[in-house]
């Protein structure tokens, strides 16, 4: 058993994020909030999609599924039914999740399997050198929408808490130690649990910067928000202008999809015998 | 009057009125009467209305599929004598409702004579049961033409209906005894024959289905999550392992779509379980990205896919042999595979076995590839046995702690090409997989001399798993070692190609039949050695004759005789036979 520290948590790879790119702020919340909640290193499962952000897995050193791209959410929910023991945290990217894994978004909110979910929603397709993403602004303009973006962007928190999500939470890159207490409230919370992190994609986007968040984000702790105000939660998700909320919007304690599986109950399916008892007995139905 | 051993009886009615039920259960009569059987449904994609059919095939040899033409036709409606009537031999029999179908209607040869209205609604309402119970009726009225046996029926019922009370019981074998009452009394000895009891009330035999045989071969083999999205012909799997999933201990998931059901599966692995998803052809589609995945991260995984008559929905419960090519190649990029076609249930069962203990040896995807056919079509078969089952994880270590000196690799380079593989959670081990191409750590890598040492490292296990292969029946050659002609077929059609040899050799044409099991890794050897200095004829369920390619492709033997069938039905033993005869 290996608890994380600061230095063995990271690995020997080479970092190919841009200089100033947002997802170092990610990384060092991750890494800072592993060591403070002393999960033993082989306990952790770290997911990740396709871009940009999919390349933490390369940087932090707990174990490690680089999937493709979207599918951030099957994977983990595999794991997770295969070994309910594991801490199981995805990242995924906006285009990743909110475009190419959409479909897998509402249901693992709804069934409350107990994944977690950080989202990397730099407004843009990094990886892929800029294209426009499912969560960059009306008008946004990139070359592949010379004129700017047509629709309205996707609005990821709604989106969670209208999938009964019991834990939906925004924070911001620019706010390290912010951001790990609400990874470690996301990975302590039972059930699924998703961290929409605006995260500056210093490369291409021209609009959401640095600057951009710190005139605007404010801190839904600090205005006193109720977390367990389910429609309070939904006006302040609604907010995006010149105020923009982060910190945990809204948390409710309900069962765990596990909770429908006795097979699992006392024993994870990794460590139950393959040996079937009374095979014989599954025959009578067909006699 | 004589006694036959070898009958077909059809029963038809509309779409939701329990047409398969009253087949399997008929069915089970002639299993535990001590007679082989063979049952498959035909049906339409829709719920209500529409035609359904059940066929039975039942005799003292092995049968293997359903017959051409039947000796019994219950018809439930209308409309199934309309449909069948041709297919019934002149001196079969039709059980129909004389009171609600007039017999005027019928538009029935002359030369028919058997013609047994049997009073289906008003029985039922004499017993008080509900519509369906007239099923019951006329199960009951089909046993007393047959001749056979009462008891085995009302005994099947019993056990089908404890569960909901004795009253109903009750009512379900009065209603079978009152049919069969009203045939003896005035229908008795009216057919030419009766078929033959061989032994009293035994249930020593299973009936099911190839869906029902996976299943259990999963559950056999260890499979601990099966994750799918509900496809015709393949959601037999899924229903069967939910239902026996408490005793199982089994984790079914039902997911969002077949890209969220394989990439679930893939996760379930890499944290250490056996895991099978299951679809169809469409499926099977949205799943090939993955399959590529599974590929790469070198992630045990066993797929089953159900083939059905496409392109696109095409006929949806509907069968066909189309998709060889596509499980052949599917998805991006070049990985080891094995594609594995069973024939019959209980290959479904034993090479699903295998095809989990291949997929975790070797560390790679292995699709079991059948059809609507084989999936939904049942066999009665002795019951399956697991006690001389091997079950062999290949080079998977347990949750007991690491203690190499180096840090562990999940893709270390190995003379055999399969590395070392631990799980998450082991202690003082962390578990790396990218699909991205990766060092031997697990962590990506992109420069040329890994992307070739890794890709080489995937294909140095082809040897090895060629070598294990020499263990497993890769093609079968029934019937004599040399013929007249060779029926060479895969999957589904081995059941009709079996009773075609019989019926040839009848004819005086000796014929044997090639099965292609193993359809990647191809059997090259082994088919040269089979089809050399045969007559072959190639009896495939697709337009473009799959097979044929396959082999000429291997071994460079162009088969020219081919008898093809593509509009979703299976063959049938009298025409498939017609139709090689004039090929040859
Ligand atoms: C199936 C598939 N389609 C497209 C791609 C190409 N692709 C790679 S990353 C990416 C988008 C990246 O955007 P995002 O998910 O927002 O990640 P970021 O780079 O911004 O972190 C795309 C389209 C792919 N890898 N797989
Ligand atoms: S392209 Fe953007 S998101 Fe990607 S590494 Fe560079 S700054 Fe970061
Ligand atoms: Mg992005």
């Amino acid at each position: 058993m290996e608890l994380p520290t600061r230095s063995n948590v990271k690995t020997n790879e080479t970092n190919t994020w841009c200089p100033g790119c947002g997802n170092f702020g990610v990384l060092r919340a991750l890494q800072s909030a592993l060591v403070d909640l002393k999960i033993p290193r082989e306990q952790v499962v770290l997911v990740t999609g396709i871009g940009c952000h999919g390349k933490i897995f390369n940087y932090l050193n707990v174990n490690g599924f680089h999937g493709i791209h979207g599918r951030v959410l099957p994977v983990m929910t595999g794991i997770k039914l295969a070994n309910q023991d594991l801490t199981v945290i995805g990242h995924a990217g906006d285009g990743d999740q909110y475009d190419e894994g959409i479909g897998h978004f509402p249901h693992a909110a709804r069934r409350n399997v107990d994944v977690k979910l950080f989202t990397h929603d730099n407004k843009v397709y990094g990886l892929t050198t800029g294209q426009t993403a499912p969560t960059s602004i009306k008008g946004y303009v990139s070359k592949t929408t010379p004129l700017g973006a047509f629709p309205p962007r996707l609005e990821p928190l709604k989106i969670a808490l209208a999938s009964n999500a019991s834990f939906v939470a925004r924070g911001w890159v620019g706010d390290v130690d912010h951001l790990k207490e609400l990874m470690k409230a996301a990975i302590q919370h039972r059930g699924f649990a998703l961290i929409d992190m605006l995260q500056v994609c210093f490369t291409f986007n021209r609009v959401q910067n640095y600057q951009f968040y710190r005139d605007r984000v404010y801190k839904l702790e600090a205005e006193g928000h109720d977390t367990s105000d389910y429609y309070a939660a939904i006006q302040r998700a609604d907010e995006w202008g010149e105020k923009i909320p982060i910190g945990i919007f809204y948390k409710e304690d309900r069962p765990i999809y596990r909770s429908s599986l006795p097979q699992i109950e006392k024993t994870p399916l990794v460590k139950q015998s393959l040996k079937v008892e009374k095979f014989s007995e599954l025959l009578q139905e067909l006699m | 009057m004589g006694l036959t051993s070898d009958v077909s009886v059809l029963i038809g009615g509309e779409a939701g009125a329990g047409i398969s039920a009253a087949g399997v259960s008929l069915s089970k009569v002639f299993m535990r009467g001590g007679l082989h059987v063979f049952g498959t449904v035909d049906y339409p994609s829709l719920i209500r209305g529409g035609h359904n059919f059940y066929m039975i095939r039942a005799s003292k040899d092995p049968v293997y599929t359903q017959w051409d033409s039947h000796d019994l036709i219950v018809a439930l409606d209308e409309n199934t004598v309309h449909r069948h009537i041709k297919a019934l031999k002149p001196e079969g029999g039709i059980i129909y409702d004389g009171e609600e179908i007039p017999t005027d209607n019928l538009d029935i040869p002359k030369e028919m004579k058997n013609l047994f209205a049997v009073p289906l609604k008003s029985i039922v309402k004499e017993v008080q049961g509900r519509p369906v119970v007239r099923n019951t009726v006329a199960l009951g009225a089909a046993i007393g033409v047959l001749g056979y046996n009462i008891e085995i029926f009302e005994q099947i019922l019993r056990e089908l209906f404890t569960r909901k009370g004795e009253k109903v019981v009750a009512m379900n074998v009065n209603a079978a005894r009152a049919g069969y009452n009203y045939a003896t009394e005035h229908y008795a000895n009216s057919l030419l024959f009766q078929v033959e009891l061989v032994k009293a009330t035994h249930k020593d035999r299973i009936f099911l289905t190839g869906n029902e045989a996976v299943a259990l071969g999963a559950v056999a083999a260890g499979c601990k999550f099966y994750s799918a999205y509900p496809m015709t012909p393949a959601s037999g799997v899924l229903h069967f392992l939910v239902a026996l999933s408490e005793q199982t201990n089994m984790v079914t998931f039902q997911a969002e779509s077949e890209i969220a059901a394989i990439n679930m599966a893939i996760g379930a692995s890499y944290a250490g379980v056996r895991v099978m998803t299951g679809t169809s052809g469409g499926g099977f589609c949205l799943m090939t990205e993955a399959l590529s995945l599974a590929g790469m991260v070198e992630t045990p995984l066993v797929i089953m896919l159900g083939q059905r008559t496409g392109p696109s929905t095409g006929l949806p419960t509907y069968t066909a042999q189309s998709d060889l090519r596509f499980a052949v190649h599917a998805a991006h990029g070049e990985f080891p595979r094995v594609v594995i076609a069973p024939g019959d249930v209980t290959e479904c069962f034993q090479f699903t076995i295998d095809a989990f203990n291949l997929a975790d040896e070797f560390q790679i995807p292995v699709i079991l590839l059948t059809d609507k056919h084989l999936l939904e079509s049942y066999t009665a078969i002795p019951p399956f046995t697991i006690s001389d089952i091997t079950i062999n994880r290949g080079k998977l270590l347990p949750l007991a702690p690491y203690s190499g000196k180096q840090p562990y690799q999940r893709h270390k380079l190995t003379p055999d090409g399969i590395s070392p593989r631990l799980i998450p959670g082991t202690p003082n081990a962390l578990i790396h997989s990218d699909s991205a191409v990766h060092k031997e750590s697990g962590f990506q890598g992109d420069d040329c001399a890994i992307a070739s040492k890794m890709a080489d490292k995937r294909y140095k296990k082809l040897p090895n798993l060629l070598k294990r292969l020499e263990k497993v029946p890769r093609i079968k050659l029934h019937g004599p070692k040399k013929a007249d002609v060779t029926i060479v077929g895969w999957g589904s059609t081995k059941g009709v190609a079996l009773e075609v040899m019989r019926l040839l050799e009848k004819d005086n044409v000796k014929a044997n039949f090639l099965q292609v099991i193993y359809l990647t890794p191809f059997p090259t050897e082994e088919v040269k050695v089979a089809l050399k200095d045969q007559n072959p004829i190639l009896v495939e369920g697709n337009q473009t004759a799959q097979l044929g390619g396959l082999i000429r492709e291997h071994t460079g033997i162009e088969i020219t005789k081919k008898v093809l069938r593509f509009d979703g039905r299976p063959f049938n033993p009298l025409q498939l036979t017609r139709r090689i005869k004039e090929e040859l």
